[in-house]
């Protein structure tokens, strides 16, 4: 992919160089223009990008580092997915982290990454993603680039209002796509309407460490939760949530769910909920979820059942919800960087609705209510329109935002992304995609401080845009200047599943402090050695113990003797070098899981269970040195019963149990 | 296999120059046959007892032997160093008993903390390489703790 791209960028500018040459007219046509694009995004070797960004993988489960503008890809982080590449979700040490109420997951569908803030500004800390299949919300340590925390939803349904972020990372919110019986029982489907609800989770994230907890739940009647965004600045201190399918349909909901002129966008004041709880007023339910996380210092993932959740009624606590009537079936719910916009995009409609937050509290306090559903008032919509957008789209989804007052909005239908002025809500400029558009991303476009420079279309066809591939083609993102009057396309890249949305922050905000090692002397592993002095074998009836040891180029031991079958070796491997960039592999002949990928200063474990006699070489499987060929040793398996001795040793003379 | 053959003919010459030369108690020469096996070219002769290295290490002030900061250079050198140095003989890197005789004191701290760049610019830490061709690695010591090993390894 890299190689292509520069190889396409050192065609575009020899082309244009001799087209430049030939013309002698630098005005002149398409060239000038390939060639402008092609210097914007070059980032020369040796150099690093201005922009992270954090493409979510969709159906990979995971979330890609790329750099902008250049769209190189630098890491692949695991999330809810198992990878044999690094052995997560195999190794002993990560397995718990995939633990849920529904037994060890696999895979999960990783939807919108989220990245904290401070005063309404992404702060580098951690950044959230949601699993909408298995409700689940994970946060990754940006220090380390790894997860840090998994945890479960019990309530909810598909994920897909998650995780949205407060302006300080007070909460982390996750409404349910689906509504659901609550608690869970077996029920006639057609008696969905009225006794099915959905739950909309209010995460609480411990400011220092990041832990999580869900604070409260509330209730909500059997509506579809599509997305969400928090107020800031004036508005902070409410969370707005998109609805559908307030027709409360089971069955066929492509028709069913789109018959009413308008859904309802729901703002919930979460201060007034704190205070609700803090009254006592929530009722404590069953709600089993797993909170799994991840410790740096023992590198081991561990895991706790957590059996209740808080839940707020609406209609017990007045003042909780109020509801927004938005046209046709709201998708995206975006605030403006002022915070008095909340801008609901009509996913069936051409139009952009604003609704304005200071006209919406003035409705609340004037009770400009147009009835109220299941004792939640509905607030008259005219009182709290504050414009629209007349896209001349079709299929508006989400809106970001830059810092010169603008809004962008992408249309899935139309297949483009059209800029608009916040306040006068005239179109100022449109832009293709190719093709089919879902969610954009400005880097802090969802902020009070957005960084205006670029914008991502994250599309989910590229038909005919890159050398095909069979049936199954990549997802691509496109980049697009934003800092003059019109939009410009700089870039296509491919993209590692669907990159279903992202954020982008400046490097230098996480780049200082990426961590290089792990210290080995910080190494709290039940099974870590701290020098090759301490590596050893230990038999513990059917369990072989293997305390080993990596550095350029062997292992400690390297000669295992006295395994025998039926035994279960556990490998626990102790990455010794504390050097920046020399991670070591393990990888044991016909071992039916993953290899290892160990980092320095790290201690990862897998079993092995032998299923013959002989002797089984292993070896490093990550290039390592100009001796990684030599990095290798073996374990000689003897038949069950039999007396060989448990040997174990490197170069000089064998150490015997 | 040609290129091979040419970089050991030069290599044999090279450090038969220096042998030439005469007189040095560096280990690289003490075997002219492991020498020609180097891959590396030979750099040019310096006396290993006036080279600082390279690195952030310009100057230690050497008193009497510190009985505490050996037991602590001692421990760190067991965990971090072992794998690949033992005090008596030549294992994957070289042996270190009688170190303090034949470098300075700087020269082995740097070694300690800046390999990368000792390895690249420093003519005695180039020869090594070539000699011994697992690369020394960076274990990340602090300052403190390569004085402490500089103590233990003034004992060996």
């Amino acid at each position: 992919m890299k190689l292509k791209s520069f190889s396409m960028i050192n065609l575009a500018m020899i082309s244009v160089v001799l087209l430049v040459s030939c013309n002698g007219n630098k005005q002149s046509g398409g060239a000038l223009g390939t060639s402008d694009a092609a210097s914007q995004v070059y980032v020369a070797p040796g150099t690093y990008d201005e922009f992270y960004s954090f493409l979510s993988g969709g159906f990979s489960g995971q979330l890609s580092v790329y750099g902008l503008p250049s769209g190189r890809l630098f890491k692949v982080i695991d999330v809810f997915s198992q990878d044999p590449q690094t052995g997560y979700g195999y190794s002993e040490e990560t397995k718990p982290m995939l633990e849920t109420t529904h037994g060890f997951l696999p895979w999960g569908d990783a939807h919108h990454p989220e990245l904290s803030q401070t005063d309404g500004v992404p702060d580098g800390r951690w950044i959230f993603i949601n699993d909408n299949n298995s409700p689940r919300v994970a946060r990754i340590d940006l220090t380390t680039f790894e997860t840090a925390e998994i945890l479960e939803l019990p309530n909810s349904a598909g994920n897909h209002s998650s995780p949205f972020t407060t302006q300080n990372t007070d909460y982390i919110v996750a409404g349910t796509r689906f509504s659901v019986p609550v608690p869970q029982t077996d029920m006639p489907i057609e008696n969905y309407k009225g006794n099915f609800k959905g739950a909309l989770s209010f995460i609480k994230v411990d400011p220092e460490t990041g832990r999580m907890h869900i604070a409260f739940q509330i209730l909500m009647p059997g509506w579809d939760f599509d997305l969400a965004h928090s107020g800031k600045g004036p508005s902070d201190g409410w969370t707005f949530f998109s609805s559908y399918n307030t027709e409360e349909a089971n069955s066929l909901l492509e028709i069913n769910a789109s018959q009413r002129d308008k859904d309802f966008i729901a703002a919930i004041n979460w201060k007034k909920a704190e205070e609700y709880v803090a009254q006592g007023k929530a009722h404590e339910m069953p709600g089993k979820h797993f909170d799994c996380t991840y410790n740096e210092k023992t590198h081991t993932a561990s895991n706790e059942l957590r059996e209740t959740v808080q839940v707020l009624i609406p209609e017990e606590c007045p003042g909780l919800v109020y509801l927004l009537p938005t046209p046709k079936s709201p998708h995206g719910v975006d605030v403006d960087p002022s915070g008095e916009y909340i801008i609901g995009s009509g996913k069936l409609s051409a139009d952009v609705t604003a609704h304005s937050f200071s006209k919406m509290m003035k409705a609340i306090e004037n009770k400009s209510f147009d009835g109220e559903a299941y004792g939640m008032p509905i607030l008259k919509y005219d009182e709290v329109l504050a414009g629209v957008v007349k896209s001349g789209g079709l299929g508006p989804l989400h809106t970001e935002f830059d810092d010169k007052g603008n809004g962008y909005t992408s249309f899935f239908i139309s297949s483009e992304v059209v800029k608009w002025k916040v306040g006068t809500w005239e179109v100022l400029d449109r832009a293709p995609s190719y093709y089919s558009i879902g969610h954009l991303s400005i880097p802090g476009g969802d902020s009070r401080k957005p960084w205006g420079k670029y914008l991502l279309m994250l599309n989910k066809i590229t038909k005919d845009r890159f050398l095909p591939t069979g049936p199954e083609l990549c997802q691509s993102c496109q980049l697009y200047d934003i800092s003059g009057d019109k939009m410009k396309l700089l870039l296509d890249f491919p993209t590692i599943g669907e990159p279903h949305y992202g954020q982008s922050i400046p490097a230098d905000i996480i780049m200082k402090n990426s961590k290089k090692i792990y210290k080995l002397e910080e190494n709290e592993n039940e099974f870590a050695v701290k020098g090759e002095g301490e590596t050893k074998v230990i038999r513990n009836g059917n369990r072989v113990d293997v305390y080993i040891t990596t550095i350029r180029s062997h292992f400690a031991p390297d000669n295992i003797e006295g395994v025998r079958m039926g035994d279960k070796v556990y490998f626990h491997v102790t990455n010794i070098e504390q050097d920046w960039d020399i991670p070591h592999g393990f990888a044991m002949m016909g071992n039916n899981t993953s290899e290892l990928l160990i980092m320095p200063g790290q201690t990862k474990t897998t079993v092995w269970e032998p299923e013959m006699p002989g002797v089984f070489p292993f070896y490093c499987s990550d290039f390592c040195s100009a001796l990684h060929q030599e990095m290798q040793g073996y374990v000689r398996v003897s038949a069950a019963g039999a007396n060989t001795p448990l040997r174990w040793w490197t170069g000089s003379a064998p150490v015997e149990e | 296999m040609q290129l091979n053959k040419v970089s050991l003919i030069l290599a044999v010459l090279i450090s038969g120059s220096f042998l030439a030369c005469g007189g040095g108690s560096d280990e690289s020469n003490s075997n002219s046959n492991e020498d020609s096996q180097s891959m590396y070219q030979k750099e040019e002769r310096v006396d290993p007892m006036q080279d600082k290295g390279v690195g952030p290490i310009t100057s230690v002030e050497l008193g009497p032997i510190d009985d505490a900061m050996v037991a602590e250079g001692k421990a760190i050198y067991d965990s971090k160093c072992t794998s690949c140095h033992k005090p008596d003989e030549k294992y994957i890197g070289p042996a270190h008993k009688g170190i303090s005789k034949r470098r300075t004191p700087e020269w082995i701290m740097n070694m300690i903390l800046n390999p990368e760049n000792m390895l690249a610019n420093d003519p005695i830490a180039k020869n090594l390489q070539g000699d011994y061709l697992s690369p020394m690695a960076n274990q990340n010591l602090t300052e403190d703790e390569a004085r402490k090993v500089l103590e233990y390894l003034r004992t060996l």
